[in-house]
Order: C-alpha cells, then structure tokens, then sequence
C-alpha cells in the first residue's frame, strides 16, 4: 500500500540530539537579575561547578513520553488495587504477622516519599544547569507518585487492620519514626549537592537494595498482591533515580578536584545515617516476614559489600574510597537485627505495630542464618521471654530509653569488637554533653553541632512535657495510638483475633 | 432480570484514615485526592533549620503574608492526584500527537504564508524560554509553598510547563526541517529583541519573588492570563487569514492546557480570598501589580504581529482577565 501523501525530507534527529533540543536549551543567562541571585544557593557548599552542559543526561525523557509511560503504568496499578480491594486479597497473605512491616512502612516510608517530592522540586528550583534540573523535577513529581500511590495501596489494609490509621501524624510524633524524620530532615535542611548526596546516591544507588526491594521483596513472599504491584511499578523510576544518582556524584566529581573531599565527607555521613535507618529494615526482614525473603546479613552481603565494593572500586580513579565505618557495618551484621528486635520486644507497649517471640520454626532460621551470634547472644533471651509470657508474664520496659542525638535510633548497638556491651560515645558542644550510639554518628555531630543540637529528640520531649503528658497513656493519646489496640504483643491483639476468626471461617463448609 | 453474584461479606473496621475521617468529619469512604492529598506535608516538630533558609522551617506558614485557617482547604475542583494527572495529560498529548502527524504529513505549516511565519517564528518560539520560567516558578511554589493540597498541583503545572516548552519547541523543529536553527534565532530574539525584554524582564523579575503566594498569582492568574488569550487565542486568530489552521492544530493542547488550569487557579484564590480581608487586599493587589505590568511587557509583541490592534486586543484581554478576578473575588 502507498501512502497519498509524500513524507516531507526532513533530518533525522537522534535521541540525544531531539532531547537536547526540546530541553537543553530551555535555559538562559539572566541579565535583568544577577544570576547569583536567580540561584543564591549555587555555590554555598563549596561544591564547584564550570561547565553545567557537561552534564550527561541519564535518561533522554520528555514530557510526552513521560505522561505515556507513567499514565500506562498507573491504569495497571489502580486496576490490581481495585481488584484487590474487591476480592478481599488482604485474606490471602501469609500471616496478619506480616501487616506489621506495611504498618513500618506506611508510617516510615511513605511520608520520606513525600518529603523526597519536595526536596527534588526545590533542586530542580535551584540547579543552575537545565539537564539536571529536568532530571530533578522527574524525580520530584515521581516521589509524589510513590506516596499516593502507596496510600492508595495500603489504604485497603487499613479498613480491616490497625496500625494504619494514622501514619502522617505519627510519623512526626512518635518516639521510633523520628528515626526516618530526622534523616530525611537532615537532608532536605542541608544544600542542593549534599541532598543529591545524601538521596540520590547514598540512598537510591547504594541502598535502595536494602530498603525498597526487602519490602516488596516481602510483600510478593507473603502473598501481599497490591504491595508487590506496587513495587513492580515503582521499578522503573527507581532505575531512573539510581541512575540520576550515580551521574551526579561523577559530576560532581569530575568537574573539580576540590570536589573530591566535600563528596567523600558527604558519602561518609550519609552511608553512616543511611545505614542506621536500615536498622529497622534488618528487623523486619529477620523477624517480621512470616515467609523470609533472605536474612539481613545475606542482603548485606549481597547489596553493599559486593555491590557496594565493585561501585567504589569504580569510584577510587576519582578519589573515592569506601565509606568510612562500612567495617563496623560489617561487623555488625549478626547482630543488627537481633538487638533492634529485642529493643522493640521491650518497647512494643509504645509502638503503633506488634512484636513478638518467634516461633520454635523461626528461631531454628535464625540460627542457621546467623550460626555465629544467635544461639550464643540471643535465643536465650527469646526462650526466657517466651518462659515468661507463658507464665502470664509478658514483660515490657516501661523506662524511656536513650537516644543518639544524630540517628536517633534508642542506644541499642554494642561495641564494634564486643557484642555484649553497649557502645556509647559522647562529645561536648558549648558546656552540654551529647550522646551517640557510635563513633559514625558522634563523627556527623562533630562536624556540624550547631544543626544536630537542634535535634526533636522524642524521649527529651516527653521528659519536657511536649508530648501530651507525663503517663505513658498521655503520650500514646498524643501519638493517636490506640492504647491496647495498635501495640502491645501480636498474641491477643485485635489483629490476631480477625485473623484467626477468618482463618477459621476460611474452613468451615457451607454459607 | 439480574444477575447476582454471592460474596461473602467481610466487615470492615474502619473507611478511610482517621485525619481524613477527622476533616470528612466522619468515618465514611473517601476518594482517591482525599485520601492522598490531605494532612501529606507535615507542619511540625522539624529537626532541623534549612541551611539554606535559617530564618524559616522546612516548611513554614510565614514564607507568605497569605494567611489561611487550614492550608488544606483550597482544594482541586478537578481532585487530581498522580493517577488522575497522568491519565489526563496522557490523553491530551495523545491527541497532539495525532495532530502533529497529520500537520507533518500534509506540510500543513509550510502552508502558512513567508511573511507570517517569520512572525510566527518570532511571537511563538521564544516562548519555550518563558514556559521555562513558569516550570521554574512552579518548582519554587512546590518547594517552599505550604500544604501538599496547593503544591502537589504546582507540581503537575510544573511539568506542564516543561511539557509546553517542548510543544513549542517541536513547532520548531517541524519549521526548520530538524535543524534546530529555529530554536537558536528563537534564543536569539528572547535575549536581545526589543519586542521580548519586557517580557524577559517580567520572567526575571518573577524569579526572585519571595512570597510564593505572590508568586502564583503573578503567573499562575496574571501573566498568564494576559499572555495566554494573547498568543493563542488573538495571534492565533490573525494567522487563520495567512493559512496558519495548521498551527493551531499544534498549538490546540495550550488553549485545553489553559482553560483546565485555569480552573485550579480561580478555585484556589477564590478560596483564600475569602478566607479573610487581609488576603482579599493582597492578591488584589498582587494581581493588578503583575497584570499591568504584562500587559505593559506585552505590547512590543502585540503591536509587532497584529499592528494598530495589538493596543486594543490587550485592552480586551485585561478587562476579559478583569472581569474573571473580580468573579473569584478580587478587588479590582
């Protein structure tokens, strides 16, 4: 078949060339007001930048293209959440154990999403170059996209379990999500390269394997459809801000030498609060996962120290070297996830999930993951706790645990060398003395006290009387915690009890 | 007859969220925008000061002179959230798409007689150049605005306006073969032609605002308003005599653009306008300050492609623009 009509000649355009096009040269010197001025935070970190064109576009995405792709995946997505919802897929999960790690993640994750939106719009604000800035501006409406549509995902488990009901306002509240909160504080209060730093790189290249993926890695291993869906789409933007994050890291490396110390001192600190955060992603994965993805230890192993390793082989032609203390992560990998279980054992009264004693099936895991710490350090104190709750005892700390001015996770970590003692490390800054629950964070205070004393530190707080009250009923009323609902021991929970009556319903014959 | 299928009934223990239930006033099912719009920034007990702003906190009421009661409640008469915004713009650009295919396959724009589209080349393309400003804007809004209810739509105008930017610049390419040319004399003409540096002069003049509330008014209701009307609507008109039908094709997905976004911005600043007097002062105020100084920057380019009637077609769009700030409320 011919067409009527004859093309017009016109000259191919390659992607690059089409992208540079429609977008490279959007750009413009302003002369009616001073550049300095059109972008006062260009150059007060120090970061050194001559020639933004350099910048390599990592992904060649216009906005038509954009729209297409994005608005295909968001009709599959909100078609599985649909189907979900009317076929009561919350019933085919593996546990109601499991809806503990959405409840983790909806209240500490999803709102990070958020906060990601509008630290990306305020880059793509403030870079200087248009390449970096489109790249920016997609990242920011693409984290927006992540925190609705992970609502959207999770509000159906929120009709039928607790926990859920309430995750913006806990998030900046409870004494445990001040963990995510400060982090993400940290980085949006600081310039526009150390958030790129901290976020693109520290965080979706080098450990969103550890924090993203063990998520929907858990969700599709516990029959968890919407949430596994979820991920799938989110995949592919993830790809994209991985990439974005290891082009501004050369960048900036490439475009000064005197570049080279601030991004080394930035990877330093945000691996070190990258990895504390991960803390409670070890917990979930080790404990809270009725059907187990991989040990902790396994996905340390896999996604920093070998990835981790080849990236930073990669990086060392620059200058770059592995983050410093990634041996003490090392070193702490047996036991990460054991003494953050066992913190929120004692704490689960105060917390808007559930704990509780692994079952014989699941300590027997354990050991075999973890054969050089579990047996010796921590099925012991499982057995004598399960002793305990047996006997009518189940035991809960009722004291406000320390925290670490810089992570804020409660002073639960051991000496690098000796698991059975706390490390506490201290620093003095204008006649007050801080506390720190590693030489990492003591480090990240040292260099800028005057941000970290201006730390929300929940247990300071209640001391001070901000958080509703002196009882530990008053604050959870504060926290808008259901006392006796949203906390305390998986067994007995209002959760168990739904749970169990639709397992039991599930086997009865008839209507 | 009907058909019915049996479901087991599983009861549920709650609707919606409890800070949705809290501002639906009640338990009961809520909608998509609800559920993820409200209460999504948070508005308390912040760690730290911004470094870049330590006057402020990361998210800050006192960043405007604008006062509301609840930030959350100038909400989105069309309840867009990400889904519902792609899936819409989605649809859009599809039908640009189309029309660019039929444009390119019949040569309709070298229908458009030498003479106009020499002016066409001049009033249109440097507008990528203020669509970047308005991307830039909107960023600024999402980024220190207060309340995910204003600045999540902030953020969808902001690739909306990048999205333009390359509409335009593709009308480029189709004129000049690919060759990019266009866009660089476009440039050109942005910098140094006498009929853009007001215009420019306005852009650059918005980009170190510091009231974002002002902000948004300044381009979201008047620059816009004047320049919008202006450029596809009167400029469009003039080219129908000169066979321009098939620009207006390309250029359709603006007119949409405009009256959809319009809609989120006359609900929003009829909303805070009437949330107190105070307000009603300063958006007048602002909206008058920028209107007039649009029309003013307009007027080199009017008078360049429609003659003796550019003066009275801005007259038109100004009291056209008048009469919509006075139906949201505004002084004027």
């Amino acid at each position: 078949m011919t067409t009527l009509l004859k093309e017009p000649k016109a000259k191919k355009l390659g992607l690059k060339e089409r992208y540079a096009h429609l977008t490279r040269g959007l750009g413009w010197e302003t002369t009616y007001q001073p550049m300095s001025k059109v972008f006062p935070f260009a150059d007060y970190e120090g970061i050194k930048i001559h020639d933004w064109d350099a910048w390599e576009d990592p992904f060649r995405l216009t906005m038509d293209a954009y729209w297409k792709y994005q608005a295909e995946k968001e009709r599959k997505l909100y078609a599985v959440i649909d189907s979900f919802a009317q076929n009561n897929g919350q019933m085919n999960i593996t546990d109601a154990r499991y809806i503990n790690a959405i409840k983790i993640f909806l209240t500490g994750v999803s709102p990070l999403e958020y906060m990601a939106h509008r630290g990306y719009a305020q880059v793509g604000r403030h870079f200087v170059g248009a390449g970096p800035r489109v790249a920016c501006q997609m990242q920011a409406i693409d984290e927006l996209r992540h925190a609705q549509t992970q609502i959207h995902t999770i509000s159906h488990y929120n009709k039928f379990f607790d926990g859920l009901h309430d995750s913006r306002h806990m998030h900046d509240r409870v004494w445990y999500l001040s963990v995510p909160k400060s982090f993400f504080d940290d980085a949006a209060s600081a310039g526009p390269f150390e958030f790129l730093t901290a976020i693109s790189f520290s965080f979706e290249y080098v450990l969103t394997n550890l924090l993203f993926v063990p998520f929907m890695s858990g969700a599709a291993f516990n029959g968890d459809m919407a949430t596994v869906t979820f991920g799938f789409s989110a995949q592919s933007d993830e790809s994209r801000h991985m990439t974005l994050g290891l082009e501004i890291i050369k960048f900036m490396l490439e475009q000064d030498e005197g570049n080279v110390p601030i991004v080394q001192k930035w990877i330093d600190k945000w691996f070190w609060r990258g990895y504390r955060l991960l803390t409670i992603v070890a917990m979930m994965m080790d404990y809270m996962l009725p059907k187990r993805v991989m040990s902790w230890a396994e996905a340390w192993e896999m996604y920093f120290e070998e990835a981790g390793g080849a990236l930073f082989k990669d990086l060392a032609r620059y200058g770059i070297r592995e983050p410093k203390y990634a041996d003490v992560a090392r070193k702490e990998k047996g036991r990460l996830s054991h003494e953050a279980w066992c913190t929120f054992y004692n704490y689960t009264h105060a917390a808007a999930f559930h704990t509780w004693v692994p079952k014989e099936e699941e300590l027997a895991w354990l050991s075999e993951k973890y054969p050089d710490t579990f047996d010796k350090l921590y099925r012991p104190r499982f057995e004598y706790w399960q002793k305990q709750q047996e006997a009518g005892k189940r035991f809960y700390n009722n004291s406000l645990p320390q925290l670490c001015t810089v992570c804020q996770v409660p002073m639960l970590f051991t000496e690098p060398d000796d698991p059975t003692k706390i490390c506490f490390r201290r620093a003095e800054h204008k006649g007050e003395t801080y506390h720190f629950c590693s030489d990492g964070c003591c480090d990240i205070f040292k260099d800028e006290p005057e941000k970290y004393i201006q730390s929300w530190l929940p247990v300071h707080q209640i001391f001070q009387g901000n958080c509703g009250g002196a009882t530990i009923p008053d604050v959870l009323a504060w926290y808008h915690l259901n006392n006796g609902v949203d906390n305390l021991d998986y067994q007995g929970s209002p959760d168990q009890q739904l749970w169990d009556a639709w397992m039991k319903d599930r086997g009865k014959a008839g209507g | 007859m009907s058909l019915e299928i049996k479901t087991t009934a599983i009861q549920q223990r709650r609707q919606t969220f409890a800070n949705v239930a809290r501002r639906l006033g009640a338990d009961r099912p809520a909608s998509r925008y609800e559920e993820s719009m409200y209460d999504l920034q948070p508005e308390v007990n912040f760690h730290y000061r911004p470094t870049w702003a330590p006057e402020y906190e990361l998210f800050d009421k006192s960043r405007t002179a604008i006062t509301m009661e609840d930030w959350y409640a100038p909400r989105d008469p069309r309840q867009l959230y990400y889904g519902a915004y792609t899936i819409a713009r989605s649809r859009m650009m599809e039908a640009t798409e189309k029309n660019f295919a039929f444009v390119e396959k019949r040569q309709l724009l070298a229908a458009i007689a030498p003479a106009w589209a020499e002016i066409v080349r001049l009033y249109l393309l440097p507008l990528r150049h203020y669509e970047w400003g308005a991307n830039m804007n909107n960023s600024q809004i999402t980024a220190i605005g207060y309340g995910a209810a204003i600045t999540q739509a902030t953020q969808f105008i902001t690739m909306d306006r990048l999205g333009i930017a390359q509409i335009i610049s593709r009308v480029g390419l189709v004129m000049d073969g690919n060759a990019g040319d266009s866009l660089a004399a476009a440039k050109r003409a942005w910098m140094d032609d006498p009929v853009w540096q007001g215009v420019r002069r306005m852009v650059e003049d918005s980009l170190v605002l510091t009231d974002w509330f002002e902000l948004l008014v300044a381009q979201n209701l008047s620059m816009d308003g004047m320049l919008y009307p202006l450029v596809y609507g009167r400029f469009d008109a003039g080219g129908q005599a000169h066979g321009a039908q098939g620009l207006s094709m390309l250029t359709e997905f603006m007119v949409d653009w405009q009256d959809d976004n319009a809609k989120w911005v006359d609900a929003v600043i009829k909303r805070v306008a009437a949330e107190n007097d105070a307000n009603r002062q300063l958006l007048s105020g602002w909206y008058a300050a920028w209107a007039t100084r649009a029309q003013e920057a307009l007027r080199p380019l009017a008078d360049h492609v429609l003659g003796c009637d550019g003066v009275t077609a801005l007259a038109e769009i100004r009291q056209a623009l008048d009469a919509r700030a006075r139906k949201i409320g505004l002084l004027v």
